[in-house]
């Protein structure tokens, strides 16, 4: 069978969580990347390179910048037909353009699959994770994003892929890029870093994120967040981790004043260890935390910190 | 301007929910029901844009079984003018739901629609994309900002590395994220009267559309469930513990 990656990229490089997704792919078959962009043709280098990869297709065009959704439909619709199985990561880009994919090839889109049972056969959580669903697809292509914390990283190097470029598909006319605001963060990015450090309504401002900060520089942790933290101002939303948010799932997750509503955990859970910081004991984040402490954060934090060396 | 709106009645958020013991499942018998959270943010945003002097009317859509008349009224509740309901009593998915709004835009020519960017019961985050492919129509998903503009609209929308926004030529689409607005409550004397408003019921028949699945769920299963952990008395015994015993630090 032939799978197409679409990858994820920021023109010069290849995201992580496109390995993920070669990594999901390589279970179904024969792997060829797309990467499509605007000046991308660094980054179909790098694709190129992953362990794994067969081929790379490099759409370079100015339609394609920021992978604004309608363009890239109809790009990935134009080489769907090689294909049994198109496959993205989960990420906002992926969610954004994978359902047009699939309304145009008149399929089902299977959203955020953690596992894959054959050819036509995939898991998926439901309920903000607190069920999983084994689905099967009669369609003849299968649409897929991939959560890629349920599979592990391709190697980005060994690979020796032939990149070979396809034909721009035009502009729709009907939408163009603006302006982006983009958080800036020396830190490891958060859906991919080993350890992760929330903060919740417990923080108190966002001025009192610095004593996760600090903690978080020890460890090279990247800081994440609960709703409540980012609905009250304290950081921005693209540190949200929840049903909603990022799914992330670390070596370590610690959560600090996060009570450990339905809608947070669905998005830590899977991480492989996690610590909980809270002065309630009852908050429900101790139900799934490995180590609990009850203690003020405010106390607690810097503690953990000056302990850390 | 036309402001079509689609909402879904879901299990309600707080809802600790329980898998059948049959694996065929999720039990929803019994089980307290509400709008789609970001439905309401959907229904909320139409309706200040109608405040705002930008849109004349809010239409409200739902599909699925009769009691889905009970969301379309909370949603003429809030300030939606009239409602329709597309009854039908097998699960739709996303496609199918997709085709049935196509359907009824093609009825009701709206300027703009609005949904929420995904229901918390499948989590599929599907259905206003894949309209946008049906009609031809742009999208701006997980929208945290809408501006209107003389014929396009504006949407700041919620990206991975934090905020991007891309102008859209009307007619388009916008998927709504939590961050967009605050839902209203409906009043009492605003319950009476949604009570009065127009909401016609309609079949899939109407719009000649195959609401067959394309996905066949095979079981529905309990996640793994966590060991239960332990709770240390200090910062130091933590500290200790993530070196030696998990090793993850």
């Amino acid at each position: 069978m032939s799978i197409l990656v679409i990858a994820e990229h920021d023109n010069a490089s290849i995201k992580d969580a496109t390995l993920n997704t070669v990594t999901a792919a390589k279970e179904l078959g024969d792997v060829t990347v797309l990467v499509a962009g605007n000046g991308c043709a660094a980054a179909g280098e790098v694709a190129a390179k992953i362990d794994g990869v067969a081929k790379v297709l490099l759409a370079d065009d100015a339609a394609y910048d920021h992978e604004i959704a309608e363009n890239m439909g109809t790009l990935v619709v134009s080489l769907a037909g090689d294909y049994t199985h198109i496959l993205a990561p989960a990420t906002t880009n992926g969610k954004n353009f994978m359902p047009r994919v699939a309304a145009l090839l008149d399929v089902a889109q299977i959203s955020d699959i953690t596992k894959i049972e054959s050819a036509d056969t995939f898991v998926r959580p439901i309920y903000a994770g607190n069920a999983m669903a084994t689905v099967q697809s009669s369609d003849e292509k299968k649409v897929i994003t991939v959560r890629t914390t349920a599979f592990d990283a391709a190697a980005s190097e060994g690979g020796s892929a032939a990149v070979e470029a396809v034909a721009s598909q035009g502009d729709s006319g009907k939408s163009s890029f603006v302006g982006e605001e983009l958080s800036v963060s020396e830190r490891p990015e958060l859906t991919s870093a080993k350890i992760v450090i929330s903060g919740g309504r417990g923080m108190g401002s966002g001025e009192n994120f610095k004593i996760l900060e600090a903690v978080a520089d020890k460890l090279g942790a990247a800081i994440g967040a609960s709703r409540a933290a980012v609905d009250a101002g304290f950081v921005p939303n693209d540190l949200q981790v929840g049903q909603t948010g990022k799914i992330v799932a670390p070596e370590l997750y610690i959560a600090v004043g996060i009570s450990g509503a339905i809608q947070h955990l669905a998005g830590m859970k899977d991480s492989k260890v996690i610590v909980a910081i809270n002065k309630d004991e009852e908050a429900p984040i101790f139900q799934v935390a490995d180590y609990g402490l009850v203690a003020d954060l405010f106390d607690a934090v810097p503690e953990l910190e000056k302990e850390l060396g | 301007m036309k402001i079509l709106v689609a909402v879904k009645r879901v299990i309600d958020y707080n809802v600790k929910i329980r898998v059948k013991s049959d694996n065929t499942g999720v039990e929803t018998a019994n089980v307290k029901m509400s709008m789609n959270p970001f439905d309401e943010i959907a229904v909320e945003e139409a309706i200040r844009l109608k405040e705002a002097g930008a849109a004349e009317e809010v239409v409200v859509v739902s599909m699925g079984e009769k009691k889905c008349q009970e969301t379309i009224r909370t949603a003429l509740a809030m300030g939606a003018d009239r409602g329709i309901l597309v009854e039908i009593d097998e699960d739709l998915q996303p496609l199918a739901v997709a085709k049935l709004l196509k359907g009824i835009v093609e009825k009701e020519n709206p300027d703009m629609i609005i949904l929420g960017k995904q229901a918390i019961d499948d989590d599929n985050g599907q259905t206003g994309q894949m309209l946008g492919a049906l009609l031809g129509w742009p999208q701006g998903t997980f929208a945290s900002k809408v501006e209107m503009a003389d014929g396009s609209v504006n949407v700041t929308r919620e990206v991975d590395g934090g905020l991007q926004t891309v102008k859209l030529a009307l007619p388009a689409i916008v998927t709504t994220d939590l961050r967009l607005n605050e839902p209203r409550f409906a009043s009492l004397p605003n319950i009476m009267k949604a009570k009065k408003k127009p909401l016609e019921t309609v079949t899939p028949a109407d719009f000649g559309v195959n609401t067959t699945p394309g996905l066949k769920t095979l079981k529905v299963e309990e996640p793994a469930t966590r060991s239960a952990g332990v709770k240390v008395e200090t910062v130091a015994e933590l500290v200790d513990k993530l070196k030696n015993e998990a090793k993850v630090i």
